[in-house]
C-alpha cells in the first residue's frame, strides 16, 4: 500500500467513501495541477470497510470547502516537511458555488445560464442543500 | 423592508402593520389619495397575469402615483433575450418601485439582488406569490377578527397549489390554529409541508370527502383543481367533481365560517354559493388591492 510518508509536502484527502474519488478529482480541478496527484481506490480502512485517498504532492492551497458538500466525513492532513502539520475535519459548508447544477427545469438559473449555481444549507442533520433561487432540494445521488 | 420575494420574509410584527394599515385604507381611502404623488410603480410582468397586474395598478393610482411596465414578455425587452437582470437594472432608473411576475421560480430573487429599489415578488413560477398570501391574511383577520385560534380547511389541489402552501406556513406562525387539508390522495400536500406540520406539533388531519369535515371548520380555502395537473382527462373528470362546493354542503357549514378561493374559479364553488353570506371570495379580491396599497406606503417608507 502506498504510504503517507513518502510525500514531503501536501495534502491527503482521507476518508473519501470508496469510489467517490474521481468526483472529488474533477470537482477540484485536480487535472488542471502539474504536481503529482495520486488516487487510491478501495484501500482498507478501520473506520468503513473500503475508502479512497486521493495524494496531492506539493499543492496546500486548494480550496477544499466544496469536499464537506460532497461527503462530511472526509479528513483531510496538510503535510509538510514530512510531518502532518494540520489535519482537519471536513463539515457541511453553509453554501457551494458552482458545484452542482439545479436539475428544476423552471428554475431561473435553466435559462439564465450565466447566473451562479448557488446552493445554501437548509437542514443540517439531513445534509439538505437548496438552491438559492428556486429553493428546490438538492438530490443526492 | 426593501424587498419582498416569500411571505415569510415578513415578520408577523410587520403583517400586523400591513394589515392595520390595510384597513385604515379601507375606512378612508381619500386620505390616503396623495400619498404616493410623484412616485413611479414598474409593473414588470414576464408573464401575463391580467388580475394581478391590474390590482397593483390600481393600488398605485389610488395611492395618487403613476405606473408604467409591461404584461407579458413578447412586449419586452426580454423577447429579444436580455436578462431578468439587466431588464431591471434599466427600469431601477426610471422607477421608485418594482413589481415583477415571472414564469421561472426564482427570478424574483436573481432581480432582487441586482437593484436597490424596493421590489415585490408578484409570482415567480409555481414558486412564491407573497401579495396573494398578505391578501389572504387580510380577509381573515377582517372577517374573522383574529390569526390565531382558527380551524382552517383546505380544499382541492394542496400538491402543486402555491397559494395553499404559503397560507399553511403563513398561518403556523400563529398560536392554536388547526389544519383540515381536503384533496385527493393524489393532490395532497407535499411530504415538506406535512414534515413541517408534523415537526412542528401542529394539529391536522388530512380527508378525502369535503363533506365530511366542513362542519369543524372556521375557513374553508378552496382551490382549482388544474386540468394540466392531471395525466389523463378520465382522472380530471373522475377528481374534479368530488371538491365542488355547493349549497348543499354549506348546510353542514358552521354559520360564521368563511369560504375564501384565490380566483379566478372554474366551478369548485358553484355559483348558488355567491349569494350566501359566508362566501367570502368576492370581498378577499377587493382586499388584494388595499393590501397591496399599504404594502407599497410601507417599502416606500410613506406615512
Ligand atoms: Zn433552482
Amino acid at each position: 500500500m502506498l504510504n503517507i510518508d513518502s510525500l514531503e509536502k501536501g495534502l491527503v484527502i482521507d476518508h473519501i467513501q470508496a469510489g467517490k474519488s474521481m468526483e472529488i478529482y474533477r470537482v477540484l480541478e485536480l487535472d488542471k495541477l502539474d504536481c503529482s496527484v495520486a488516487i487510491i481506490k478501495n484501500a482498507r480502512s478501520k473506520k468503513t470497510e473500503r475508502k479512497d485517498i486521493i495524494k496531492i504532492e506539493d499543492r496546500i492551497d486548494i480550496d477544499l470547502d466544496v469536499l464537506g458538500f460532497i461527503d462530511p466525513h472526509i479528513t483531510v492532513n496538510i503535510i509538510d516537511g514530512g510531518q502532518i502539520i494540520e489535519k482537519k475535519q471536513m463539515k457541511l459548508p453553509e453554501r457551494v458555488t458552482n458545484v452542482v447544477k439545479c436539475k428544476n427545469p423552471r428554475c431561473i438559473t435553466s435559462v439564465e445560464q450565466e447566473l451562479d449555481q448557488v446552493f445554501c444549507l437548509t437542514n443540517p442533520e439531513k445534509a439538505q442543500y437548496r438552491c438559492l433561487y428556486c429553493e428546490q432540494e438538492y438530490a443526492r445521488k | 423592508m426593501k424587498k419582498l420575494i416569500s411571505p415569510l420574509d415578513l415578520s408577523t410584527g410587520e403583517i400586523d402593520e400591513i394589515i392595520a394599515l390595510a384597513d385604515r385604507i379601507m375606512e378612508n381611502p381619500s386620505a390616503f389619495a396623495h400619498k404616493c404623488d410623484g412616485k413611479i410603480l414598474a409593473t414588470l410582468f414576464f408573464e401575463p397575469s391580467t388580475r394581478t397586474r391590474l390590482s397593483f395598478e390600481a393600488a398605485m393610482l389610488s395611492l395618487g402615483g403613476k405606473v408604467l411596465g409591461f404584461s407579458s414578455a413578447n412586449s419586452s425587452s426580454a423577447a429579444k433575450g436580455e436578462s431578468v437582470a439587466d431588464t431591471v437594472r434599466t427600469v431601477e432608473c426610471y422607477a421608485d418601485i418594482i413589481a415583477m411576475r415571472h414564469p421561472k421560480e426564482g427570478a424574483a430573487t436573481v432581480a432582487a439582488s441586482k437593484v436597490e429599489c424596493p421590489l415585490i415578488n408578484a409570482g415567480d413560477g409555481g414558486h412564491q406569490h407573497p401579495t396573494q398570501t398578505l391578501t389572504d391574511l387580510l380577509t381573515i383577520h377582517r372577517e374573522k377578527g383574529r390569526l390565531d385560534n382558527l380551524t382552517v380547511g383546505l380544499c382541492g389541489d394542496l400538491k402543486f397549489g402555491r397559494t395553499v402552501h404559503s397560507l399553511i406556513r403563513a398561518m403556523m406562525r400563529y398560536q392554536n390554529i388547526k389544519f383540515i387539508l381536503v384533496s385527493p390522495k393524489e393532490l395532497q400536500v407535499p411530504d415538506y409541508i406535512r414534515d413541517d406540520l408534523v415537526n412542528g406539533g401542529f394539529d391536522f388531519e388530512e380527508v378525502e370527502r369535503l363533506e365530511d369535515a366542513i362542519g369543524a371548520m372556521d375557513i374553508l380555502y378552496m382551490t382549482r383543481v388544474q386540468r394540466e395537473r392531471f395525466f389523463n382527462e378520465e382522472d380530471y373528470i373522475r377528481l374534479r367533481d368530488s371538491y365542488i362546493l355547493d349549497a348543499e354542503k354549506m348546510t353542514m357549514a358552521k354559520s360564521d365560517m368563511i369560504v375564501m378561493h384565490p380566483l379566478p374559479r372554474v366551478n369548485e364553488i358553484s355559483t348558488e354559493v355567491d349569494s350566501d353570506p359566508r362566501a367570502a371570495y368576492f370581498r378577499q379580491a377587493r382586499c388584494g388591492k388595499f393590501v397591496r396599497m399599504a404594502l407599497i406606503m410601507k417599502m416606500l417608507e410613506v406615512e
